[in-house]
């Protein structure tokens, strides 16, 4: 249905970003596109829409077939009746105001008439489950609502092909799930193609079709490579952690299910014997540098938060999971002493964060916000440091803390050219400069791919231990295998309250929405493949 | 009411109800119109407006008024002037020097003075109450989609720029609150750093998404060209070209005394025309349709008319009946029956106007009313 031949796409003398990319998408097919952050995924979705070159700049090369006849030079706006095309931030991306009214836009431009637009409108609301919400303005929507009335305004113009940018990359586990389930319903009572590029893949895998891997050769990073899921994943860079464990267990062909890998794995655990159990670091002072009870809060006397109970002591990583929506920010921003309690008592490091003055709350809590380039205004990566070091009164700690998050960033770079991954830690170093002995994090992992989430979970775990300097960590996340590998214990919030807070191996036991998959695989217990290599006799 | 479907009433009609009121308040100095009529206006409001942010604007345009008056009646005390009458405020006399001839300060205040202040501030303040009126019951993103097609284009642009404000200050708050977690801006230029600091994010962050809403605005076939031939959209665009040109002419000699007169009346009727014309061409050649327009029923109607029966009303009670329009301010003023009647269709509206949407009419309104400012709120 719709062929790329022989794509190529450059920036002005940088190099090939696409490198002679050959792709074709048949009717009523799922395509999954995957590679390393950075690698040109966003551009050759763009360049199937249109949008590229036209808004990124950059010469194209090649073809692009629509049932045979080339569309290269078609803009988008003349492609929209074919493919539709949702971008990363669909809250970016609403014209309108109200969900209907953002469901007809598309419709409108197309010049459908008015009784046809109605209908259709009607049948997108109820696909897509999002019938109660028609009055509702978009910006007042959870993300996984504003992800799905997304993909409604496409939809609602009946386009033969989706393409889709990390559409579940904000989401909790549960509403991910919602989000494919409606793509896989899509395929196979439409008959849509749909072409998605996505970082977690443990989501993605079991739904795709075929996979189609961007950067896997480390000599030409623009090539694509395409096949059956399985085959791609067998040696590709980035991989989930269910094809990790048939690799290290040695699984022909790879599992790609749950189901698949759990069939499989009863001589495995025969081998593994008892799940480790994660080491603490040995912590002097035991009190919880952390203590809430009773918190009663949020931002204009809105109870978002009520009655938390929570403590957190030095030397641990504690992840705070939770639906969208569920009160994950306004905790972290109640900790850091911005948002004032209503009811309860805050204590940290020994009084309440909202009493002191802002100097006081960033030496004693760092708190790294859900977009880091807010923190971000200078010209360059060293002016920054500078900043910081001037703030902190320690001159080059900020750059010897950045050294050790993102060793190599050339000083001279602008922070916007950074990759998502180098920001954050730029922002991370930043934030702990003034050297806080609570450090919180808000939804650090997104957009980052599998080795700089290890990258960033090794940090958290020897910042949370650091001999002498123990710290209590918080991350909020909705990623279950970044809890996995970074966090000691996890903390589950919501409608406000704590619902459960306990080990990390524990607590994903007793609920599967937040198990990962080596648990939902091997058990209660294991958490990681790394636990199972070094179990492997 | 009961049995009537709510809806949002076409908001052309009310703009045209309000305006019929406003003019017809223009017309009259008379308090006891001037108060019917306000009296008209706000049983409307409060019946027919529906609960959407605009809806709260009227109280706004209520304060507005009371200040229009009270200055109206102030300036009358500090500019003065000898009106001789019954003196209720004995205030000195400052004469101005010799350049402002004439002009003096303060001065006794006569209640002839107070009584023909407040008649003027109140017919300026029912004009801007009856305005406030119609903002406060049409849908103002409604009223932009009932543009003309031709200019959907300009109706889209004032949509998105609507939304852009409340983004910039939800960006704003995010990165104030992001910036203190940093130190605080110090040394010499303290204050010009503090700025700098919040302009960036924030600006980088405007740019982004205007850049997002433009790929996903092109994305979804916004501006497509449709089958008009470059013929086509070249006679258009001559065609409104040459008309507003004629308007802006027109409306020059017509203001301006001096012109010749072929150029006033003739132009500016013809250019309309013509523009009108290039219009409609261009509409015809656009390919767009309308989700859920508004339409033009009978409820439409009788409230516009409302509005315009009590306009034409009072400016004929002002061309024929002088002294009940502009009472004197020496006696007690006298109403008409005419002049009562005609205002008193105004409230039309009220019974013939459908029971506006509101949280508790709406069928699925029970998810809007559950805190969805949640995810906002916590950012």
């Amino acid at each position: 249905m719709i062929e790329l031949r022989d794509l190529t796409f450059a920036y002005d003398d940088g190099p090939r970003i696409l490198d002679g990319v050959d792709l074709t998408v048949e009717e009523g097919e799922l395509v999954l596109l995957a590679g390393p952050t950075g690698v040109g995924k966003s551009t050759l979705l763009g360049a199937v829409a249109g949008l590229v070159p036209a808004f990124s700049g950059g010469t194209v090369s090649g073809d692009v077939l629509l049932d045979g006849g080339s569309i290269l030079e078609l803009p988008a706006r003349e492609r929209a009746h074919a493919i539709g095309f949702v971008g990363q931030n669909p809250s970016a991306w609403f014209v309108t105001d109200t969900v209907e009214e953002e469901l007809a836009f598309g419709m409108e431009q197309l010049g459908l008439a008015p009784a046809t637009m109605r209908r259709r409108v009607e049948e997108t609301l109820d696909l897509l489950g999002i019938a109660e919400l028609r009055q509702r303005d978009l910006r007042t929507l959870s993300g996984g609502q504003q992800q799905r009335v997304a993909i409604g305004s496409v939809l609602t113009m009946h386009p033969r092909l989706l393409v889709l940018d990390e559409p579940t990359s904000a989401l909790d586990p549960t509403a991910a799930e919602d989000v494919l389930a409606t793509l896989t319903r899509l395929v196979h009572d439409l008959g849509v193609s749909v072409l998605l590029a996505e970082h977690r893949l443990e989501r993605v895998v079991p739904f795709a079709d075929r996979m189609a891997l961007l950067g896997g050769d480390i000599d030409r990073p623009g090539l694509l490579r395409v096949g059956e899921t399985a085959e791609v994943l067998a040696d590709a860079p980035i991989a989930p952690p269910i094809v990790e464990l048939g690799r290290a267990a040695g699984w022909q062909p790879l599992p790609l299910t749950v189901r698949d890998a759990r069939r499989r794995a009863r001589p495995l655990l025969a081998d593994l014997g008892e799940p480790p159990v994660r080491p603490r670091p040995p912590v002097v002072d035991t009190t919880p540098v952390v203590d809430v009870r009773r918190l009663v809060g949020g931002p204009a006397h809105v109870p978002v938060l009520r009655e938390i109970d929570l403590q957190l002591q030095r030397g641990t990583v504690t992840a705070l999971m939770g639906r969208n929506g569920a009160g994950k920010s306004t905790l972290l921003w109640t900790l850091q002493g911005r948002l004032r309690p209503d009811r309860g008592d805050v204590v940290v490091a020994g009084a309440d964060p909202h009493g002191r003055s802002a100097e006081e709350r960033r030496a004693t809590t760092g708190l790294v916000p859900q977009s880091p380039a807010d923190l971000l205004y200078l010209e360059t990566v060293a002016e920054e440091c500078a900043a910081a070091d001037g703030d902190a009164g320690r001159p080059g700690r900020t750059r010897e803390l950045l050294d050790r998050l993102a060793p190599g960033i050339d000083p001279d770079q602008h922070p916007r050219d950074l990759s998502e991954g180098q920001r954050l830690a730029l922002a991370v170093a930043i934030v702990l400069a003034a050297s806080p002995q609570v450090l919180l994090l808000d939804e650090p992992t997104r957009g980052l791919d599998y080795p700089a989430k290890a990258a960033l979970a090794e940090v958290l775990r020897d910042l949370a231990a650091e001999p002498g300097a123990e710290r209590a960590v918080l991350v909020a996340t909705h990623d279950v295998e970044f809890v996995a590998r970074a966090a000691d214990d996890l903390a589950v919030l919501a409608e406000g309250e704590i619902v459960s807070h306990a080990p990390v191996a524990r607590a994903v036991g007793e609920s599967p929405a937040f198990a990962p998959q080596v648990t939902k695989v091997l058990g209660e217990g294991w958490l990681t493949v790394d636990q199972v290599r070094e179990a492997l006799p | 009411m009961a049995g009537r479907i709510p809806r949002d009433l076409h908001p052309v009609a009310w703009w045209v109800w309000a305006i019929g009121l406003a003019v017809g308040a223009t017309c009259t100095t008379n308090p006891f119109l001037l108060a019917i009529l306000l009296a008209v206006v706000t049983l409307t409001v409060l019946s027919c407006r529906g609960d959407q942010p605009w809806a709260r604007s009227f109280r706004l345009y209520v304060w507005i008024g009371a200040l229009v008056i009270v200055t109206r009646i102030l300036f009358r005390i500090v500019l003065g002037g000898d009106v001789p009458g019954q003196v209720i405020l004995r205030l000195p006399d400052i004469p101005l020097p010799d350049v402002a001839a004439g002009i003096s300060l303060l001065g006794p205040f006569t209640r002839e003075e107070l009584l023909a202040s407040s008649y003027d501030g109140l017919r300026l303040a029912a004009l801007l109450i009856a305005v406030g009126a119609a903002n406060a019951l049409a849908n103002p993103k409604r009223l932009m989609k009932s543009l003309p097609p031709a200019l959907y284009e300009v109706g889209t642009a004032m949509t998105v720029a609507i939304s852009v404000v409340p983004q910039l200050a939800d960006s704003a708050r995010r990165v104030r609150a992001a910036q203190e977690l940093r130190g605080a801006a110090a040394g010499r230029f303290r204050r010009i750093r503090g700025v700098r600091r919040l302009l960036v994010p924030i600006l980088e962050d405007a740019f982004d998404r205007s850049l997002a809403l433009a790929a996903g605005m092109d994305a979804r076939g916004y501006g497509r060209t449709g089958e008009s031939t470059p013929a086509q959209r070249r006679t258009t665009g001559a065609l409104m070209l040459v008309g507003l040109s004629g308007v802006c002419v027109g409306v020059y000699a017509v203001l301006d005394a001096t012109a010749p007169r072929v150029l006033a009346v003739p132009l500016v009727v013809a250019g309309t025309a013509v523009a009108l014309v290039g219009m409609a061409s261009a509409g015809r050649r656009v390919g767009r349709t309308r989700y859920r327009a508004d339409r033009w029923r009978l409820p439409e109607l009788l409230v516009a008319l409302s509005g315009v029966v009590a306009g034409a009303g009072l400016w004929a009670v002002q061309r024929w009946q002088v002294d009940v329009a502009h009472p004197g301010v020496l006696e007690v003023p006298e109403i008409g029956l005419g002049a009562v009647a005609v205002i008193l269709v105004g409230v039309l509206p009220v019974w013939v106007a459908p029971p506006p949407l509101t949280a508790s009419t709406q069928p699925t309104a029970t998810a809007a009313l559950r805190a969805p400012a949640e995810a906002v709120a916590a950012r």
